[in-house]
C-alpha cells in the first residue's frame, strides 16, 4: 500500500509539471504572435536576420525546422522558407545529376535555385541552403554536404563517399582535376589506393577521364566545370561561336 | 570610454553573436556614466552595449582592443562587475561618446547577475581571437562613405540625407527585431529548461508515467522544436499530429504511387506532397515520423528501407520480389542492362531502378559487372546453367 502511494505522489509530480509547461507553452505561444505580428517580414528579407535566428536556437537547444507543426514554422514562416527550398535543391539536383554524377558546388545550386525561383523571389543565401540540405538528409537519398576548399561540394546520391574519397575531392577542387602522380605526391599514398578512389568515383559518374591529357590521365570533377571554367552563354552566342 | 565607437548595433556578415546579459551599467574607470541600463552583447569580434530604454544609444569596442579582464565580486549593495582593460583608441576609431578618457579600464556592473557566464564567454572569445579568421563584411563603410559624402552639392545633400534616413529606419527595425527575439530567446530557453527537467523525471520513473502524459509531452516538444532522446528511445518520435499526417498521407498517395508502378522514393513524396500543398509544408522529419507510422496503423502504403540507406513508400500490394522476377527477364532480354538503361526501358526512376537490380543480384537472380565503364547487370547463369 504504501508502494502504491508512492507511485501516485511520483505521478502527482508530473502532472504538475506538464500542467506549467502547457501554460507556459501557451504563454510563449502569445509571445511568438507578438514577434511575428512586428517582425515576420524580417525572417523571409534578410538572410543575416536568418542566421542570428538559427544560431539563437541552436545555442538554446531548439530545433525550429525540426517540424512544420512547430511554432516556429506556423507563426513565423521559418518552417516554409526552408522546405520550399528543400524541395527547390531536389529538383535542381535531379536535373543535373546526369551530367556531374550527383556532386555540385554550393555555389552553381544557389545560382540554379536562385533562377528557378524568378526574378521578385527572395534572396537565397548559401547559409540557407545548407541548412535546408541538413534537414533533407533524413529522407535517405544521399543529400550530405562535402567540405572542400573554401567551399562545399553538395552530394544528392547515395553514393558512399568514405574519408578517401572526400579528401581527392578536396585535392581535386584546386583546378577541377587530379591526377594519380599529384594524390601521390600530396597525400603520399600508393598508387593502389589512389586508383580504387578515383575508380569509385569514376563509376559513380562523378569523374570523367581524361585519357588524352599530356603525360598522365586526368580525372576531372564535372561539378567544378561551371565554377572553374565555363560560363552560361545564351543560345544566340552558341550560334555565333559555330562556324 | 574613448576607445568605444557609436553602432547601429546590427551584427555584421561574419559576426556572431556569442552571449547577450540585461541589467549592465558602463562605468569609465571609477566614474558613473549615464549608460546605467543597458544589454550587453558579446559577439566574436565586439562588445556591444545598448541602451535598454532607449535603442538608439549603442556604442561597441573592438575585442582587440582588450588587453586583460578581471572580475571584481559583489559586495554589500554592489553588483558584480567585470573590469576591462583596453589598448589606446586607434587614430582611424570611428566616432563615439567620448573623445578622450583619463583611464585606461571601464567597469561592467550586473545589476540583474550574469557575470559569471559572461566573464567564461569574454575569456573565452579574447583567447580564441575568432574576429581574425573571420573577416566581416562592409556594412561599417557604408555609413562612413554617406557621411564624408556630405560635403558634395547642394541639392545631392536632401537626397542622401533621406537615404540615410531610410537606412537608419531598416536599421532601427533590424535592432528592434534583434532586440525583440534576444527576449524572445530567453523565453524559449527557458522553456527548454522545463522541459529537461521534466524529461529527467520521466527517465528516473521509467514507466511509471502514463502514455496519456507521455503523448502531451510529446506534443509540447514538437511545438517547440525540442528533440528528446529519452522519449525517442522509449516510444518513437511520433506523435499524434504524425498519425493523422500518415492518415492523410494514405489518401493523397494512392493514385500517384498507381501511376508510378506502386513505389516512390521518399524526396520524390517530399516534393509531390509539399508542391500540392503550396504552404504549411511538412519538414522532411514530419513526413518520416509519419511514414513510420504507415504499418502500425494498418493503411494501404508502407515505409520500405533499402540495404543503401534509400527510403521509398510502397503500396501494400506491391510486392517488390515479384518486380524482381519482371526485371529479371527484362535484362535477359537484352543480355544485360545497367540501371540507367533499365530505368529508361521501364519508365522508373535510376534510383530505383539501381535499387531493384541490387535487390535482384542480392536474390540471386543477377550478376554485376563493375568496371570504369559502368555497373552492369547479366542474368545469373551460374544459377541456372550449372
Amino acid at each position: 500500500l504504501p508502494q502504491a502511494k508512492y507511485k501516485e505522489r511520483g505521478t502527482v509530480l508530473a502532472e504538475d509539471q506538464l500542467a506549467q509547461m502547457s501554460k507556459q507553452l501557451e504563454m510563449f505561444r502569445t509571445n511568438l504572435e507578438e514577434f511575428a505580428s512586428k517582425h515576420k517580414q524580417e525572417i523571409r528579407k534578410s538572410p543575416e536576420f536568418r542566421v542570428q535566428f538559427q544560431d539563437m536556437c541552436a545555442t538554446i537547444g531548439v530545433d525550429p525546422l525540426a517540424s512544420g507543426k512547430g511554432f516556429w514554422s506556423e507563426m513565423l514562416g521559418v518552417g516554409d522558407f526552408y522546405y520550399e527550398l528543400g524541395v527547390q535543391i531536389i529538383e535542381v539536383c535531379l536535373a543535373l545529376k546526369h551530367r556531374n554524377g550527383g556532386l555540385i558546388t554550393l555555389e552553381e545550386l544557389q545560382q540554379q535555385v536562385l533562377k528557378g525561383r524568378g526574378k521578385f523571389a527572395q534572396d537565397v543565401s548559401q547559409d540557407d541552403l545548407l541548412r535546408a540540405i541538413k534537414k533533407l538528409k533524413v529522407l535517405g537519398s544521399g543529400f550530405g554536404i562535402i567540405p572542400v576548399g573554401g567551399t562545399f561540394l553538395v552530394q544528392s546520391v547515395p553514393a558512399e563517399l568514405n574519408m578517401d574519397h572526400t579528401v581527392v575531392l578536396q585535392l581535386a577542387e584546386k583546378k577541377g582535376f587530379v591526377t594519380v602522380s599529384e594524390i601521390r605526391q600530396s597525400l603520399k599514398w600508393e598508387p593502389e589506393r589512389a586508383r580504387q578512389v578515383l575508380e569509385h568515383l569514376l563509376k559513380e559518374g562523378m569523374a570523367w577521364l581524361d585519357t588524352q591529357a599530356p603525360g598522365e590521365p586526368q580525372y576531372w570533377l564535372p561539378a567544378l566545370f561551371t565554377e572553374l571554367y565555363s560560363q552560361e552563354i545564351t543560345p544566340e552566342e552558341a550560334k555565333e561561336a559555330m562556324p | 570610454m574613448d576607445r568605444f565607437s557609436w553602432t547601429t548595433g546590427l551584427l555584421e556578415l561574419g559576426e556572431t553573436l556569442v552571449l547577450q546579459q540585461r541589467g549592465v551599467r558602463l562605468s569609465d574607470g571609477e566614474e558613473k556614466l549615464k549608460f546605467d541600463s543597458g544589454v550587453l552583447l558579446l559577439s566574436t569580434h565586439r562588445l556591444i552595449w545598448r541602451d535598454q530604454k532607449n535603442h538608439e544609444c549603442c556604442i561597441a569596442v573592438p575585442l582587440s582592443q582588450i588587453v586583460f579582464i578581471e572580475e571584481q565580486a559583489a559586495g554589500i549593495g554592489k553588483s558584480a562587475k567585470i573590469v576591462v582593460h583596453l589598448h589606446p583608441a586607434s587614430s582611424n576609431k570611428e566616432p563615439g561618446p567620448f573623445q578622450s578618457s583619463k583611464y585606461s579600464y571601464i567597469k561592467l556592473s550586473f545589476k540583474e547577475h550574469g557575470q559569471i557566464e559572461f566573464y567564461r564567454r569574454l575569456s573565452e572569445e579574447i583567447t580564441q581571437r575568432r574576429w581574425e579568421s573571420m573577416p566581416t563584411g562592409q556594412a561599417m563603410q557604408v555609413n562612413k562613405d554617406s557621411r564624408a559624402g556630405r560635403i558634395r552639392a547642394v541639392g545631392i545633400v536632401g537626397i542622401e540625407r533621406k537615404l540615410e534616413e531610410k537606412r537608419k529606419e531598416t536599421d532601427k527595425n533590424i535592432s528592434e527585431a534583434f532586440e525583440d527575439l534576444s527576449k524572445l530567446m530567453e523565453k524559449a530557453k527557458e522553456m527548454v529548461e522545463l522541459s529537461k527537467s521534466i524529461a529527467n523525471k520521466i527517465k528516473e520513473k521509467q514507466g511509471d508515467i502514463t502514455e496519456d502524459e507521455t503523448i502531451r509531452f510529446k506534443s509540447y516538444l514538437l511545438s517547440m522544436g525540442i528533440a528528446n532522446p529519452v522519449t525517442r528511445e522509449t516510444y518513437g518520435s511520433g506523435t499524434q499530429y504524425h498519425m493523422q499526417l500518415a492518415k492523410q498521407l494514405a489518401g493523397i498517395l494512392q493514385t500517384p504511387l498507381e501511376e508510378r508502378g506502386g513505389i516512390m522514393s521518399l524526396t520524390e513524396v517530399y516534393c509531390l506532397v509539399n508542391r500540392a500543398r503550396g504552404l504549411e509544408l511538412l519538414s522532411p522529419e514530419d513526413l518520416v515520423n509519419a511514414c513510420k507510422m504507415l504499418e502500425s496503423l494498418k493503411l494501404p502504403l508502407r515505409l520500405r528501407i533499402f540495404d543503401s540507406g534509400v527510403m521509398v513508400i510502397e503500396l501494400q500490394s506491391h510486392n517488390e520480389e515479384e518486380m524482381v522476377a519482371a526485371a529479371l527477364e527484362t535484362v535477359s532480354e537484352k543480355g544485360s542492362l545497367t540501371a540507367d538503361e533499365f530505368a529508361k526501358l521501364v519508365g522508373m526512376s535510376v534510383l530505383l531502378a539501381k535499387e531493384r537490380l541490387l535487390l535482384a543480384e542480392k536474390m540471386g537472380h543477377l550478376c554485376r559487372d563493375d568496371s570504369v565503364e559502368g555497373l552492369r547487370f547479366y542474368p545469373n547463369l551460374f544459377l541456372t546453367q550449372s
